[in-house]
């Protein structure tokens, strides 16, 4: 049994589609060796809604609502190292194709002029979140630490990654496992 | 002994023609540096910057740069590598490069650059530039989002093609490709799918209209073999007339 | 087509007489073609396709390049701000905003009738007479409240440019201090019978002995560059004078335009009888365009007086004449093979280099560039005698050398030094007290403090083309930089990646400090991008574009940390600011609807 004390990882999904976490999920019987080795705090997979101290924390998804903006900052302020996971993470991905065009416009055309619709209204209950003039990825509005890019990346080379950082050493994926697409 | 002369290349002799750049000699020998607006059939460019070496303590583009006995070229070297990295993460960043839903991806020089140099992320901050698609011609796609201004199109359509489809306007961050018609629509112009133009894009600028996604993920020209393997592949040759890639 | 004639064709084709119909004229047809109607009309690039025999997209590609031709409709009167830190220092930025709320205008737009555009542009070269600005390409100085008041007025009621205040174009020379080439007494011709004397030959050589080296900025060895030109294979060889002027507090050369412009010919002249050369030209800046017809008249005085021409002074063979080209707004035009690409009617991008212009220049035959003031200068060298012009100057800087002086000093203006001469020497001659920083040689060149003031001008300490603007301690030199950095992000042609992206990115990171989200992250980003600036850089423009910002760090690195939010990382933008479109389009105002600023 190991006395070593285990890593805390967090994670979350912000303006993402989760596939990056079932990307995650898709190392199969190795999520038993992880957890030899790590224990998950906030993330999807555990229910924990709000972030601790963490070693590592692993977010999906770039940042398109104010919401997101205070999650980000959550783990940015509890784990020593954030990793940005996946092509929305990195770039600001799919939701960003928004952000050449007017988010007011946006918002017009599917709430108010919509064919069909009906006695349109842009949604303004206090509990939603604003969405944000333009996406954005991570690292352009927290340092994000180490990046692994793919839509989604494969569970080989997440698998990569991790071990690599767990085990002290600078990730390096290689051709095969390194991919935008 | 042979009489040809050489010149090195990261310790390697490399023999060349005179008249070749150091860029052309090194591909032929199957030494790869990295590069983008070169193109085999064209005179060199010299714009994007990613073939830049060391020589003597000084950088040039290795594309421009004729080849001399007794050079010593280093272009394999952490200083070099890093400015290549940055510089591919300053594309990036340029335009709109959404791979996911790219028709050119995994046969696109730009992203097998970055997977070559193991670009992570852009580094920079996006400009997120408004840029047109031009949808107006029956055949072919044009996506501005992706242009990284190599001018290739450009150089094939008035060098092989003989037609001057394709121009640059703007200057400095608002440089941008623009077609010959008095209506900037490509419908307007002369194109046809057989020119040079249309083969010669290293990224998914101008493209075949139905034929999105037909190569399986796996098969793609990068799936198989880096960038860097196929340096042969782009060793100068005579242009060939119509030539499909 | 069809055949109706096209409504542009009668004023198209004196233009296009007068310019040979030839496409390497292009640029100096589309900048006439562009005086009928104010932008070049599509239609008007229908007729020239067809005369030039080029295709439309170069035609466009050509236009969007040089920043004073437009495409489309830009105002009946277009009128630009010269936005040098220097107009800034005297209150231009309020001076158009002024103007702007009179005529109803946002800053870089044109008023919805077409009447009016109002923008800034890239220092014009009246430092010493400012603020300046242009009004369809014609220079107003010393704006005060009351002259953009009046102009406001003028505009309003379309009263021609030929019919306003001649004093508001007045520029004067304001020469502070002469030497060698300011005090000259050699008549026309002088010079040059010098020169015939010494024999073709020798000419060079002579130059070669003198040290002379030139006065545009790189300073490169005037004579081995003549001396490389006449040696080219091919015998068709061409004289280029660079009167382009560009960098930012530099107006110099304009003063040896007006007054001196004879000598300037003259330097031309002896250079074509050295290399071999029969044909010249004068690139002069388009922000100088009022000097055109009084340039015009020097050279038709001087082919009267068998000074240009064929045979001159009736030698049989030595024939020489020179037509002057206009530049059209582009700083990078003022680096040798970009100015060429513009004398050919191209986009103004610098070749690969080699070849280099003296075996390989104007239509890749051997040309001799050179600035305005270093052929003044090798006039008077030939003149003087080699060994007398040694002994002006330092051992490796010969001659005099014309300063540009501008900024905090009661006494801006032209003031000539023997090279060697130190800052402090020049602060006192023009008055500067209180004196924090100096910029020499432009925002390409080095910012100095007061403890470098006995530092001295020349190649073997403080290179300069001639640019010299004083600070004092009343001024945000950090705003100094921004305003640099905002420059060569304009002013960049775009052709290669690191400078193209980097100036870009460049002044995002200044603006984001300005606006107060700038980090420490910030400024070693900068430190990152200048090293990919450096290497990789196609010419001279990326390759100085961070000294601005390296030099400022380094003797006023306070300017900087005292705007930093924190010193460790802020977001690219304002995160509360980011909502504000939301919060307009839903209406909320309530606590969820904002960003709190973060505390780290």
């Amino acid at each position: 049994m190991s006395e070593k004390k285990k890593l805390r990882i967090a994670t979350t999904s912000l303006a993402g589609c989760f596939g990056c976490h079932m990307s995650i999920l898709d190392i199969d019987e190795r999520i038993l060796t992880l957890l030899e080795l790590v224990e998950f705090d906030r993330s999807p997979l555990t229910d924990i809604k709000h972030c601790g101290p963490c070693d590592i924390g692993i977010i999906e998804g770039g940042i398109c609502n104010g919401e997101n903006v205070h999650v980000l900052h959550e783990f940015r302020k509890n784990c020593k190292i954030l990793i940005a996971l996946g092509s929305c993470a990195i770039t600001g991905g799919l939701p960003a194709q928004r952000n050449h065009l007017d988010l007011g416009d946006c918002l017009t055309e599917v709430y108010l002029t919509e064919p069909g619709l009906a006695h349109g209204h842009i949604p303004n209950d206090p509990e939603l979140p604003l969405p944000l003039d333009k996406v954005h990825p991570l690292h352009e509005v927290v340092k994000i630490d180490y990046f692994i890019p793919g839509c989604p990346p494969s569970a080989d080379a997440i698998w990569k990654f991790l071990t690599d950082l767990i085990a002290g050493k600078t990730p390096e994926l290689g051709h095969g496992l390194i991919k935008y697409d | 002994m042979n009489d040809t002369p050489t010149f090195q290349l990261d310790g390697a002799s490399v023999p060349f023609e005179p008249g070749q750049t150091v860029m052309q000699a090194a591909l032929s020998a199957g030494h790869y540096i990295p590069h983008l607006c070169y193109h085999p059939e064209f005179k060199p460019h010299g714009s994007c910057k990613l073939c830049t070496v060391k020589v003597g303590g000084r950088t040039a583009a290795s594309c421009t740069m004729p080849a001399e006995t007794g050079l010593e070229v280093e272009s394999d070297i952490d200083e070099i590598n890093a400015l290549r990295r940055t510089l591919v993460q300053m594309l990036f960043a340029e335009g709109n490069h959404f791979c996911p839903s790219c028709e050119k991806s995994g046969n696109c020089m730009l992203q097998a650059l970055g997977y070559d140099l193991e670009v992570h992320t852009a580094g920079f901050r996006h400009l997120y530039p408004d840029r047109p698609l031009d949808a107006s011609h029956p055949d072919i796609l044009l996506d501005f989002n992706r242009c990284i201004l190599c001018e290739l199109c450009v150089r094939a359509s008035s060098e092989v093609d003989g037609k001057n489809v394709f121009a640059l306007a703007g200057r400095g961050i608002t440089k941008h490709l623009i077609v010959n018609a008095k209506s900037g629509l490509l419908a307007d112009t002369d194109i046809e799918l057989a020119d040079k133009a249309m083969q010669v894009c290293p990224v998914g600028v101008i493209l075949k209209k139905r034929v999105g996604f037909s190569v399986p993920i796996g098969e793609r020209r990068y799936d198989k073999r880096p960038i860097s393997e196929q340096a042969l592949d782009d060793a100068p040759r005579a242009p060939a007339g119509a030539r499909h890639e | 087509m069809d055949s109706e004639v096209n409504p542009h064709a009668a004023y198209l084709d004196r233009i296009l007489d007068r310019y040979g119909c030839a496409a390497t004229n292009l640029l100096q047809i589309l900048r006439e073609a562009q005086e009928q109607n104010g932008y070049i009309h599509p239609d008007a690039i229908d007729y020239l396709i067809v005369k030039l025999r080029i295709p439309r997209a170069r035609i466009e590609g050509v236009a969007s390049f040089y920043s004073f031709l437009h495409l489309k409709p830009h105002g009946e009167f277009r009128v630009l701000f010269s936005d040098n830190i220097t107009d800034r220092m005297l209150g231009s930025i309020e001076l158009m905003h002024k103007m702007c709320r009179q005529l109803w205008v946002e800053p870089g737009k044109m008023s919805e009738d077409g009447l009016v555009s109002i923008g800034t542009t890239s220092c014009t070269g009246m430092c010493d007479q400012g603020p300046a600005m242009l009004v369809n390409g014609r220079t107003i100085t010393r704006l005060t409240h009351q002259r953009v008041q009046e102009i406001g007025q003028l505009i309003r009621n379309r009263t021609p440019l030929a019919d306003w205040p001649a004093d508001f174009f007045r520029v004067h020379d304001n020469i502070r201090r002469k030497g060698l080439l300011l005090d000259n007494k050699l008549a026309p011709g002088d010079a040059l019978c010098a020169a015939l004397v010494l024999g073709t030959q020798n000419i060079a050589e002579t130059i070669k002995t003198s040290g002379l080296r030139g006065r545009g900025g790189a300073g490169f060895p005037t004579g081995l560059k003549w001396e490389a030109c006449r040696n080219a294979a091919d015998t068709n060889r061409h004289v280029v004078c660079n009167a382009d002027e560009g960098e930012p507090g530099t107006f110099k050369d304009r003063v040896l335009l007006t007054s001196h412009a004879d000598l300037v010919f003259e330097g031309m002249t002896l250079c074509a009888l050295a290399v071999g050369a029969q044909q010249g030209f004068l690139y002069l800046r388009g922000e100088y365009r009022y000097l055109l017809e009084p340039l015009q008249a020097v050279l038709q005085r001087r082919r009267e007086a068998k000074l240009l021409g064929k045979n001159i002074l009736g030698h049989a063979g030595f024939d020489f004449d020179i037509a002057i080209h206009l530049g059209a707004g582009a700083y990078i035009c003022g680096e040798e093979s970009a100015l060429i690409e513009s004398l050919e009617g191209e986009r103004g991008v610098p070749r690969n280099r080699p070849p280099f212009p003296v075996t390989h220049g104007y239509l890749q035959q051997p040309t001799a560039l050179d600035n305005v003031e270093t052929f003044c200068q090798a006039a008077l060298a030939i003149h003087m005698g080699a060994e007398s012009y040694r002994a002006i100057g330092t051992a490796k800087s010969t001659g005099s050398k014309l300063i540009s002086v501008s900024g905090d000093c009661p006494r801006p203006g032209i003031y000539e030094y023997p090279f060697g001469v130190t800052v402090r020497e020049v602060l006192q001659d023009c008055g500067a007290v209180n004196t924090r920083a100096v910029q020499i040689s432009g925002p390409s060149g080095i910012c100095v403090s007061v403890h470098e003031f006995n530092r001295k001008l020349g190649f073997e300490d403080l290179p300069t083309a001639g640019a010299f603007m004083v600070f004092d301690d009343s001024r945000d030199m950090f705003e100094v930089a921004r305003n640099f950095v905002h420059f060569f992000a304009h002013e960049s042609c775009g052709f290669c990646t690191p400078c193209r992206v980097g100036t870009s990115m460049l002044k995002q990171t200044m603006d984001k400090i300005a606006e107060g989200h700038g980090t420490k992250h910030d400024l070693s980003e900068v430190e990152n991008l200048d090293h990919v600036l450096q290497t990789g850089s196609h010419c001279g423009l990326g390759r100085t574009a961070c000294n601005p910002i390296l030099h400022t760090l380094k003797h006023f690195r306070p300017a900087y940390e005292t705007r930093l939010k924190s010193l460790d990382f802020e977001p690219a933008f304002d995160l509360d600011g980011a909502l504000a479109r939301a919060r307009q389009m839903t209406g909320r105002d309530d606590a969820g609807a904002h960003i709190e600023a973060e505390k780290s």
